[in-house]
């Protein structure tokens, strides 16, 4: 399936190995990326909270671009990065319901001959692997069944919350795809209490005690409940539970060693690619358990 | 007559004991509300059960709690949803959060949520002595607080905040959107003062980490973090306030590297969040101390490739056509914003059942000519 892929800026930035590894498993699972490398910043909230419209019309330009792939062959537009999804689902909920507002942005656009039409499908990756593609299918493609390996699910807000705007029912319980697709590649899931709570990011440059405070009591409690490592969807979580990690020790005061993977990191490893390849070596904290666990026998019996 | 099983959290802290769960089998129609369940669990069962209620109507705001782990009215919950959600565990109430409980599900509000609301001056500070009779000012220029005036002061949002879990001192969503009720309100005289002592506080709005859960806890859809986004917006972008926090330097920043790069570029937004919006703010003391306190954490990255210094120093770009195409984007948005407000004028859209969002854009205003109105 050919997707309009929408990489994010962090992505490119400070988590290369996200980028990295989205395209290493992309072909594994038949998934083709046009990459949206003339689309801009999503705004991050941040855009939007100094002037909504403008974080609107960037995101509209970003969908109209998508919708070109659309013309030519993609089946809908991907993110991979929650906080990317989140700010486009919000400023898309406001471009979809008011036909007159989307006139005005529209106006904008027009200068580059851009129009953004109501009705985009925008899916995360998590979301595309559960709905588009399917566990079943998934699971058929798993080489390496992650057997024994604990991985607690860090979905980060923007994917989660407000429930309505990010299309979360029954019929899709998009809060548990994490849990599924663990399950579905083989893996323990480990419940614990901040795997749907902030990882603190937003205020790490306002109030950087309380932010890594966050980030520290979580991984705190991944640690508790005897978790390998934690999975997120979110390369800004990433930021604040891997990066600022050793800053996060001394605030909690507590040694927290916790290796946090990408999500098509995780998959990757299941699908038989090496920690390696998966960029895994570019972690702050070095995902020594994951790669004990890909070198152990249980692993590589599987394998 | 249907049975649900109510699952509730006890606790008496007098009594030195832990908190424990009791369970109570019900008997109930499944319209009825999870309070109607808890007050019969009580005449029937056990009358030490601890409930504050009043109106039974989602309007006094006095039986918040947390009903299978999310907050909500009890009132305002029908049984037979709550079970559905629970699936074939009982259904679990409990206490709010963030407040300490005085006895079973009713929690110490005046400690926690009424002090707050204190904090942010909650009334109306007029410029000039009160006009002898009412004030008259244009119906459109309140439009815009009509969204925190829902607000029934439940404590739900304070129930589940993130920023308040970790920081106490937060003054957290339920008194930020009060005080946007007053940011927003012409009559006020204030305006200034109000986000100059909101922003300069270390736990007032640039403390907000922006996890959405006000949001999804609130039942008036009250969304307390848009209300604190709206007073950063004032403080910052109105009244230019460059606040201690860097919580405006931080946007200035982020906006200005967008504009100029198209992409987010990290290495540069962190140190002019401490020291300024320009290139020279990596140089500024308050960048330097941030720098040097983050070496743990640049070694490492610096140690593993995660960030090489060639990237550091050359961040992202759009090409030279896309970048041009963005600027154009913040020269038309950056003029007279349109600020859209979706509570206000309600979704246009096929699903609803005709009528259901005009009758909410006719509350809001529709007595007033099209063109005053921002929200049309």
């Amino acid at each position: 399936m050919k997707v309009a892929y929408w990489p994010g800026c962090v992505s490119r930035g400070f988590t290369p190995e996200l980028h990295g590894s989205m395209a290493k498993v992309a072909p594994l699972l038949d998934i083709e990326l046009v990459e949206l490398d003339r689309a801009a910043c999503c705004g991050a909230g941040v855009i939007a909270e100094h002037n909504q419209e403008l974080a609107d019309a960037l995101n509209a330009r970003t969908f109209a671009l998508a919708q070109m792939e659309l013309e030519r062959g993609a089946e809908l537009m991907m993110n991979i990065c929650s906080t990317c999804q989140g700010a486009q689902s919000e400023c898309q909920e406001r471009l979809d319901a008011n036909s007159e507002y989307r006139e005005h942005v529209n106006e904008t656009l027009s200068a580059e001959g851009l129009r953004y039409e109501k009705g985009l499908s925008n899916k995360h990756f998590l979301w595309l692997m559960v709905e588009e593609i399917g566990l079943d299918a998934v699971r058929a493609k798993v080489k390496r069944p992650l057997t024994d390996l604990r991985v607690g699910p860090f979905y980060g807000c923007y994917i989660v919350r407000p429930s309505d705007r990010l299309g979360i029912d029954r019929a899709h319980p998009r809060d548990t795809y994490l849990h599924q697709l663990i399950t579905a590649l083989g893996g323990t899931v480990v419940d614990y209490a901040g795997q749907y709570k902030c990882c603190g990011f937003p205020i790490i440059t306002m109030n950087k005690e309380a932010s890594l405070k966050q980030a520290g009591r979580h991984l705190g409690d991944a640690v508790d409940a005897e978790a390998d490592c934690l999975v997120t969807p979110c390369p800004l979580c990433h930021l604040n539970l891997d990066l600022q990690q050793p800053v996060a020790e001394r605030i909690v005061g507590r040694q927290l060693d916790m290796p946090v993977l990408h999500l098509p990191q995780l998959v990757g490893l299941a699908l038989g690619l090496s920690p390696k390849e998966l960029g895994m070596n570019k972690h702050v904290v070095r995902p020594t358990s994951v790669i004990d666990w890909s070198t152990s026998v249980v692993a590589s019996v599987a394998a | 007559m249907p049975e649900y099983t109510l699952r509730i959290r006890r606790y008496t802290p007098e009594t030195g004991e832990a908190a424990h769960w009791d369970d109570f089998m019900i008997d109930l129609d499944g319209h009825r509300s999870v309070l109607d369940g808890i007050l019969q669990a009580r005449d029937r069962q056990d009358g030490t059960i601890g409930i504050r209620c009043s109106c039974r109507a989602a309007i006094c705001g006095s039986c918040g709690v947390r009903i299978n782990g999310s907050p909500a009215l009890a009132c305002h919950t029908h049984l037979d949803k709550a079970a559905e959600v629970a699936g074939d565990e009982p259904i679990t109430v409990e206490p709010m959060g963030n407040m300490p409980v005085l006895k079973d599900l009713i929690v110490d509000m005046d400690a926690v949520h009424w002090k707050k609301i204190q904090r942010v001056t909650p009334w109306l500070l007029p410029e000039a002595d009160p006009p002898e009779r009412e004030y008259v000012v244009p119906p459109e220029s309140m439009i815009d607080v009509t969204q925190s005036m829902a607000c029934i002061q439940c404590g739900a949002c304070v129930s589940d905040c993130l920023s308040m879990e970790v920081d106490p001192e937060f003054i957290g969503p339920a008194a930020l959107a009060k005080a946007y009720r007053f940011v927003g309100d012409p009559r006020d005289g204030e305006h200034f003062e109000r986000l100059k002592d909101l922003a300069e506080d270390p736990h007032g709005i640039y403390d907000c980490t922006h996890c959405f859960n006000c949001i999804e806890a609130c039942p008036k859809g009250v969304a307390p973090m848009s209300q604190i986004m709206r007073l950063r917006r004032a403080a910052g972008t109105e009244h230019e306030i460059n606040d201690r926090n860097n919580g405006h330097r931080h946007e200035r920043a982020f906006v200005s590297l967008v504009r100029d790069y198209g992409l987010l570029y990290e290495a540069e937004l962190l140190p002019r969040s401490y020291g300024g919006d320009s290139w020279f703010g990596k140089f500024h003391p308050a960048a330097g101390m941030e720098l040097a306190s983050s070496l743990p954490s640049i070694v490492k990255a610096l140690q593993r490739g995660k960030v090489t210094p060639m990237k550091a120093l050359k961040g992202h770009k759009l090409g030279k056509d896309d970048l041009q195409a963005v600027q154009r984007i913040y020269e038309h948005a950056e003029g007279d914003a349109y600020e859209l407000n979706l509570y206000v004028v309600g979704y246009e859209d096929e699903e609803e059942p005709p009528g259901d969002g005009d009758a909410q854009a006719d509350a809001a205003g529709s007595h007033l000519p099209e063109e005053r109105s921002p929200n049309r």
